[in-house]
């Protein structure tokens, strides 16, 4: 059984269609693409898959069971786990309180625990703190831990969203654009950084990318969209030669 | 070479060098000063009396004692405080250092003591004193409270006196219903003896009365985000002034009077501390910084497995509960209730008091508090020109201190207490 199905999706957003029967398949240890011009339906798909948006039409399977209609953070919990396209940081929080935020719905300790500082508390969240350092070294900003989000860079910002993303100890990794408006630079480290997700964490990874490069590079099998539906799937080397992508990318062919 | 370097080149700086301890410890010896030469030196200045807020108010009276007051002032609180924290402060930087290896508990509760006592010798120079720091007390449990909510949660509520009119007129329910003799309620029920015992019940009923209240204020309002919540709990502080006015069972609107007299200043203190200890417990656990990241970001909260509407109404009943406390306690301290007492102007008090101190701060919360209670106490003589003054304040403080005046900064109990130079360095 693939670990998240997804069976003929569709979104309306009043009389626009902006997903139409989206299918999609995928098994541990994946990393899938999806690709396709501005509008295309791809961050549509995210928030269906996040429980941001109910489908109108078709279901959502996570290990076989449906998922749609769940609220964000229960799906979240179950193992889909994100980052956004437009950076949605906590301006007011620090970087380690980005990343053991995502634990929230592990915490046990309760609200008796929050409201008298119980020894259990104190315990549960030194714990929490030694898994968010780990992963904040191994996102190569453990330095920054105290600072507040705002102040740091770019590049900075995108890696402390993916270490929350991974905090929640997700099974499938959904990444929205991670190398937008990155320099060449932070380019090949930002890669560097999904491809180690990768190995060590063994995740499926659900990549949505502009950047042709980065895609052909990490992903195996590709789905590029446009208008709402699914124009072509297939290999790196097969979507770059189908000449309906092409077309979505480029436009037709004219000559005058 | 090093320990010249070390040396504070200025008289100030040597002030930073010294320790809660040493500021408590100066305070001190200032309270038992003011106890045992504060009326002779009163009089001889020309004070009517030991002026009752830091002549303040004398001043504002009589402008020609202004000299006498600020003397006062300076030979019985500034000179001491200064001179004994400046020239204790190598011994009790070594004594807060030897506190510290104790367990923090232990640590906490000895400052604890020391600041009630100074407290306590303070207050008891006059009735007037008393009444004054227990409402000051009263009020920063209110600010925290509310700061959860519209600092914390980033919301706007406005029900916090509703809260308090819950909190109060329970409390005082169970207490005039059975510890007094009163007409309404009938006979003592139980020997009052016990009461002083079972007062925190009386109360705590009260906080989980509002608790209730606040219930009904969530469940419609954490549905989505906006100005629901500010609507819906404008509406619910005036349902409930509304309701005690027409229960009869309360007495209406002449108020519910003949409170026995448990909220002494011990008391209040307690409920104070626990108040603030346990919101900023809250506030600094990851399920209390939940509230920061619903509030600075709703979606990324929900996505990052925090459940958002839990979490908002959690706080929100919180935030209710001690609001409860604190006006089971407040109804104690005056001995009265009337609704009229729980409407817009004691909500614009509190909000003053959240705004002015810092949104999303403990310390602010204290500070605003404690400021605009004793700022209005000690205007009182400039009688309508007082509601002049504090606006104006507050407008200057929005201008150039947006988030208010000390906001994003939570108590760290450590950092407070640590002594201020390593004992066993060079110094």
């Amino acid at each position: 059984m693939p670990l998240l199905t997804v069976h003929k999706m569709s979104h309306d957003f009043g009389g626009l269609r902006a997903v139409r029967n989206y299918d999609l398949e995928i098994e541990f240890g994946q990393i899938r693409g999806l690709i396709g011009p501005n509008g295309a339906g791809k961050t549509t798909i995210f928030n269906l898959l996040t429980g941001i948006y109910t489908p109108t039409e078709g279901e959502i399977l996570l290990d076989g069971r449906k998922i749609n209609g769940f609220p964000t953070h229960r799906i979240a919990s179950m193992g889909i786990s994100r980052t956004f396209q437009n950076l949605l940081l906590w301006r007011h929080m620090t970087v380690l309180e980005h990343v053991k935020m995502a634990r929230y719905s592990r915490i046990r300790y309760g609200l008796i625990g929050a409201f008298f500082g119980t020894p259990k508390r104190h315990k549960e969240e030194a714990e929490i703190e030694g898994k968010a350092y780990q992963l904040l070294e191994m996102m190569g900003i453990r330095h920054l831990s105290d600072q507040v989000v705002l102040n740091l860079p770019y590049g900075a910002q995108r890696r402390v969203e993916m270490a929350r993303a991974l905090a929640a100890e997700p099974r499938i990794l959904l990444l929205d654009e991670p190398t937008a408006g990155m320099n060449p630079e932070e380019l090949v480290q930002i890669m560097e950084i999904i491809r180690r997700v990768h190995g060590e964490l063994g995740l499926a990874i659900l990549l949505i990318e502009h950047r042709l490069k980065v895609v052909m590079e990490l992903c195996r099998r590709i789905q590029t969209m446009n208008f709402g539906e699914v124009i072509a799937e297939g290999t790196p080397d097969e979507i770059q030669n189908d000449p309906k992508v092409i077309d979505a990318y480029l436009g037709k062919e004219s000559v005058i | 070479m090093s320990v010249k370097a070390t040396i504070p080149r200025n008289r100030w700086a040597a002030f930073s060098l010294v320790p809660l301890l040493g500021w408590l410890c100066g305070a001190l010896i200032a309270a038992i000063l003011e106890r045992l030469a504060g009326t002779p030196l009163a009089l001889a200045l020309g004070l009517p009396k030991i002026p009752a807020l830091f002549g303040i108010d004398i001043m504002l009276k009589k402008p020609l004692l202004v000299p006498n007051a600020m003397l006062y002032s300076l030979l019985i609180y500034a000179l001491p405080v200064a001179v004994v924290a400046g020239a204790s402060a190598s011994l009790t930087n070594r004594l807060a250092a030897r506190l510290f290896g104790f367990p923090i508990g232990i640590t906490v509760a000895i400052h604890l003591a020391l600041f009630y006592a100074i407290l306590h010798l303070w207050a008891g120079v006059s009735d007037y004193r008393t009444i004054v720091l227990k409402l000051t007390l009263i009020a920063v449990m209110l600010t925290l409270s509310l700061n959860v909510i519209n600092g914390y949660m980033g919301e706007f509520s406005c029900s916090h006196p509703g809260f308090m009119a819950l909190g109060a007129y329970c409390a005082s329910v169970f207490t005039v219903g059975l510890f007094v003799d009163d007409r309404f309620f009938g006979a003592v029920f139980i020997p009052p003896v016990l009461g002083p015992f079972l007062f925190p019940i009386a109360l705590i009923l009260g906080g989980f009365l509002a608790s209730f209240g606040a219930l009904f204020v969530a469940i419609p309002s954490f549905r989505t985000r906006g100005d629901y919540l500010a609507i819906i709990s404008l509406a619910f502080l005036f349902i409930v002034k509304s309701l005690i006015e027409n229960l009869e069972f309360v007495r209406g609107p002449r108020g519910l009077s003949g409170q026995p007299d448990w909220a002494d200043l011990p008391t209040v203190f307690l409920w104070a501390v626990l108040c603030v200890w346990s919101i900023n417990n809250f506030v600094r656990s990851t399920i209390g910084k939940a509230l920061n990241a619903v509030r600075d970001n709703e979606m990324a909260a929900g996505a990052m497995t925090v459940d958002t509407r839990r979490t908002k109404i959690v706080a929100f009943l919180f935030a209710a509960f001690w609001a409860g406390i604190a006006g089971g306690l407040f109804a104690h301290v005056l001995r009265y209730v009337n609704p009229s007492t729980f409407g817009i102007q004691n909500l614009a008090e509190v909000l003053a008091m959240v705004y002015f101190g810092g949104l999303n701060s403990v310390y602010g919360s204290i500070v605003g508090a404690v400021s605009i209670s004793l700022l209005g106490e000690a205007l009182r003589p400039l009688e309508i020109f007082k509601w002049i003054i504090i606006p104006l304040l507050l407008i200057l403080v929005m201008i150039f201190r947006p988030m208010g005046l000390i906001a994003f900064k939570d108590l760290d109990v450590r950092t407070l207490l640590r002594p201020k130079r390593d004992p066993g360095g060079e110094m």
